[in-house]
């Protein structure tokens, strides 16, 4: 009967525990969420009173006070645009490589240890890069080029991967059923794996696109300027940034406190810009979950 | 057209292999270019280019090194005798002390006597050391050029004074850049760790399907936030925060940088940690279950212990973001090279000293050089990090 | 001893066992047989409440064991499971030396004497006719044994919480035939303690261990009987040609 009474308070406190840690772990979940919530409401809140029709399409006037960010915009979106153009075709190629070509052995293990490095080294480590190859040795100068390559390079191993893993989850028998019918392996990747792939690989692009939207150590030596009105016309040109842009303005504008405002809006943009292409990636893995089921 | 088709092959699988190694390629590139722009720093000395330092013929002293030249000028030394000199007062000379010793009649109409007259000046003061812009050397300089010690690996690892700048004899001592960054990355891991591994249990163990649909994308998101964003976000929340509640004198201080470096590390250690959790087998998890276990008990006997070399690696992989983390800790720590005691104090940290000064050092100086080297560093930190996390998963228990 | 009455068991919408109701006693040894598929691990595992780990399932009818619902609220399922043991299909032996896999079960209810645990560690090897080939090496992994030893040593961890019965899912589907006739042997010794059910595919183990056997087909509980009777004569055509082998 004491042996009864006994496990009963054992079990009473297994199942305490239990409770309590569980809900202590729940709490840290909600956390999680509350953080984030809190950051974009903040950042909303504040940013929405200067958002405007004229503050995406304006240039910054009266020492990045007013005005808006218009050649910012247009400076990011060339970057992403130039650093897609370079990292993109040779991201896929190289998960095409690594997947269809180069299945196994040692020197698979290698270059995927090469790419989880290079996923790990610091955007500022890329911007001292960046300089000193694309901007002092190649010659291209403070440019759009040289930005775009240091980006370029930064996402590629976010490119890679998803195309790795896009390709690794299609099934072998549908390569079997396009050889089997005399296709050579170029021709089965062509018209079998890459249409297959396609979606997830799109989302890989999405994702670096997000990144290379809101990277800055990368570009303060390579491409960004402090305040230029006028557009890029070519790819030599210097261009201000979006995430630089706030940068500048939040910690070394001509009046700090005046231009708070401008800050805000433009920590708007970039989470509206990177909200909105997460939402589509989900977006995209949703459909093609929902296609495979 | 079968040969050209062969042809078309053979290019196609030459540009593949090409691409697929394009990782390794970058890599070997960075390496080298690193080195390449930093390397030479060890070569130099630290006195501010064009310019000389230099003694009368009788004083003994030949050779200084860059520390004692800045102690000599900051009046922290004042007897030669400290640097193995003789027992006298050191005197101080600066160009723009020349008025002093001499008048302006003698420098000439066009300033064109400064040499002969720094000569002279350094002539008649046994005890004085002289800094001044080389182009002012007279050719035929009888008196003694000091020689600087070049800077070696103790005094760039060991040093604990980052003055780029200074003159006559600019200080790289980078062991506050790298306290700095430890504190605040450690800081940030001893946030971001239980908080990490609490909710990646939640994820794999207790939450229901739904609850899990909605936080994967949170995580998601948190981890797409750029990280001036973040930093700008510190800044303008977080910095006032914290100067409240400890009531400091300022708020950018190495915790604010480590809370913000938590939320940043957050998302790779929950995701990392999460995955890890799940490859424990179900059987075992079922085992433990069918023992009259409870789930957190399960949790903790069997999913922890077999996961734990994946929440080893979440826990390097947290680390190594926190410590490549540039903007937001440039944002938000207050950037004093100093050797932080505490994460009350103001730091700084080896990205945010690059991101901060590059932009100011004149291409190949010595400041310019010393900063690649801190890109240097932080590469082969990066590395090592990553190659330990290899290491760390290949183990199995 | 367990007694189960018009069992109705859903995976979402696939309905999984049908209707069932049956009654067995204690120490005896019940076989649950049928095709992949029938429903008979799922069946297996109501008895400690295993399918609750699976989401999106649903139950109708009681399950009751020594007279008490085991699904009723107010039963806590840790408790449970440690008076309903069970042995699963392929030995998962937690990665832990052979000792503490035995010792698992009563450190999680709580028990921390250590004379104590050592005690019943070794007498759970010996009823699991183990302690000889391990009692030299029980600080060692229990990967560092045979597959047949580490399914004894799962049968000896389930011992070790001292269960009233013992579930067996195809405990010797994985494993070489004089493993499995050791294993056979070792139920026939803990029948004096235990009641046991087990789930087989193999119906010569079935015919030779067991005191009763059901037959399961497609969800539904198709005879239920003496072992005896359903394999040499089975009063349904499907039972009989499923135990001589003509389907399934």
């Amino acid at each position: 009967m004491n042996d009864e009474i006994k496990m009963q308070q054992i079990h009473r406190r297994k199942r305490l525990y239990e409770a309590i840690f569980f809900g202590l772990f729940r709490i840290m979940g909600f956390m999680v969420v509350l953080i984030l919530g809190f950051i974009l409401c903040f950042i909303t809140m504040k940013g929405i009173g200067v958002m405007s029709w004229e503050f995406i399409t304006a240039s910054p006037t009266d020492g990045l006070t007013k005005g808006g960010i218009f050649p910012a915009i247009v400076g990011t979106m060339c970057l992403i645009a130039g650093s897609m153009i370079f990292a993109f075709p040779i991201g896929v190629l190289s998960g095409i490589y690594t997947t269809e070509y180069a299945k196994t052995g040692k020197w698979v293990k290698f270059i995927r240890l090469m790419t989880n490095n290079l996923s790990g080294v610091p955007s500022i480590v890329f911007g001292l890069f960046g300089m000193s190859l694309f901007v002092n040795t190649l010659g291209f100068g403070d440019s759009i080029l040289a930005g775009s390559l240091t980006l370029g390079l930064l996402v590629l191993p976010v490119v890679i991967r998803t195309t790795e893993e896009a390709i690794l989850s299609i099934d072998d028998s549908f390569r079997h059923g396009s050889l089997a019918l005399g296709a050579t392996k170029l021709q089965t990747i062509n018209r079998v794996v890459l249409p297959m792939a396609f979606p997830n690989i799109i989302t890989g692009l999405i994702l670096s696109i997000g990144r290379v939207s809101g990277e800055t150590a990368p570009i303060l030596f390579t491409v960004a300027a402090y305040f230029l009105p006028q557009l890029p016309t070519s790819i030599f040109d210097q261009v201000m940034a979006l995430p630089y842009h706030l940068y500048v303005i939040a910690t070394s504008g001509t009046n700090i406190e005046a231009s708070r405002g401008i800050a805000y809006g433009t920590a708007l943009v970039l989470i509206i810009i990177v909200l909105t292409l997460n939402l589509a990636a989900n977006v995209i893995r949703n459909y093609i979950q929902k296609k495979i089921k | 057209m079968k040969k050209l088709r062969k042809l078309y092959e053979r290019l196609t699988e030459g540009t593949l292999f090409l691409c697929g190694n394009i990782t390794g390629i970058a890599i070997l590139l960075i390496v080298l270019f690193l080195f390449r722009e930093g390397i030479g720093f060890f070569g130099r000395n630290s006195v501010e280019e064009g310019y000389v330092l230099a003694l009368n013929r009788k004083n003994p002293v030949n050779k200084l090194s860059s520390r004692e030249i800045k102690d000599i000028f900051d009046a922290e030394i004042t007897n030669w005798e400290e640097v193995d000199g003789l027992d006298r007062e050191i005197v101080l000379f600066r160009l723009n002390d020349i008025t002093n010793y001499v008048t302006e009649e003698e420098l000439g109409e066009e300033f064109e006597h400064i040499p002969e007259c720094i000569a002279k000046i350094i002539h008649d003061h046994p005890d004085m050391i002289a800094f001044f812009p080389k182009a002012y050397l007279t050719e035929n300089f009888s008196e003694k050029v000091l020689q600087v010690e070049r800077i070696g690996l103790l005094e760039f690892f060991g040093g604990d004074e980052w003055m780029p700048t200074a003159t006559p004899s600019a200080q790289f001592g980078i062991l506050s850049l790298i306290m700095g960054t430890l504190w605040v990355s450690f800081g940030a891991i001893l946030i971001a760790l239980p908080l990490g591994i609490g909710v990646a249990i939640y994820l794999a163990e207790v939450a229901n399907k739904r609850f899990r649909n909605f936080l994967k994308p949170v995580i998601e998101l948190l981890a797409g936030i750029p990280s001036v964003v973040y930093g700008f976000f510190g800044l303008v929340v977080l910095v006032p925060f914290v100067q409240k509640t400890f009531n400091l004198p300022i708020g950018e201080t190495g915790l604010s940088g480590s809370i913000i470096l938590a939320i940043m590390a957050l998302p790779t250690i929950i995701t990392i940690a999460e995955d890890a959790m799940r490859t424990t087998p179900l059987a075992m998890k079922e085992a433990s279950l069918a023992l009259g276990a409870t789930r957190w008990q399960t949790v903790y006997k069997v999913v922890l212990p077999y996961s734990s070399s994946g929440i080893m690696a979440a826990a390097i992989l947290g680390i190594g973001r926190a410590i490549g983390e540039t903007m937001a800790v440039l944002m938000v720590t207050g950037n004093a090279a100093i050797i932080p005691h505490s994460l009350l104090e103001p730091l700084r940290t080896i990205p945010a000293t690059i991101a901060a000064e590059l932009g100011e050092a004149p291409k190949h100086s010595t400041h310019y050089q010393a900063l690649f080297l801190l890109g240097v560093i932080l590469f082969i930190i990066t590395l090592i990090i990553n190659i330990s996390v290899e290491f760390v998963k290949r183990k199995r228990v | 001893m367990i007694n189960v009455e018009n069992i109705n068991f859903y995976y979402g919408k696939f309905h999984a066992l049908q209707n069932i109701s049956m009654g067995m006693e204690a120490n005896t040894i019940t076989a649950l047989i049928g095709p992949s598929g029938c429903g008979k691990s799922t069946f297996l595992r109501l008895f400690n409440r295993m399918n609750d780990l699976i989401p999106d399932t649903t139950l109708t009818g009681t399950v009751s064991i020594g007279g008490v619902d085991i699904y009723q609220k107010n039963v806590l399922v840790d408790d449970l499971r440690k008076r309903v043991g069970m042995v699963f299909q392929k030995p998962n032996p937690f990665p832990k030396s052979i000792f503490e896999n035995v010792a698992y079960g009563m450190r999680v209810n709580g028990m921390n004497n250590k004379k104590i645990i050592a005690e019943k560690v070794e007498q759970a090897l010996k009823h699991a006719a183990l302690w000889d080939e391990v009692k030299d090496k029980l600080k060692k992994s229990a990967f560092a044994i045979s597959g047949g030893q580490q399914q004894r040593l799962c049968i000896a961890r389930a011992l070790a919480v001292e269960p009233d019965i013992l579930l067996m899912d195809e405990p010797a589907s994985a494993l070489d035939p004089i493993s499995t006739s050791k294993i056979e042997e070792l139920m026939f010794q803990l029948k004096e303690d235990y009641t046991i059910v087990i789930v087989t595919h193999n119906m010569q183990q079935a015919a030779r261990v067991s005191d009763h056997t059901a037959y399961f087909y497609m969800g539904e509980l198709i005879e239920y009987g003496e072992t005896k009777k359903i394999f040499t004569n089975p009063d349904k055509k499907s039972t009989q040609n499923y135990v001589t082998g003509r389907f399934g």
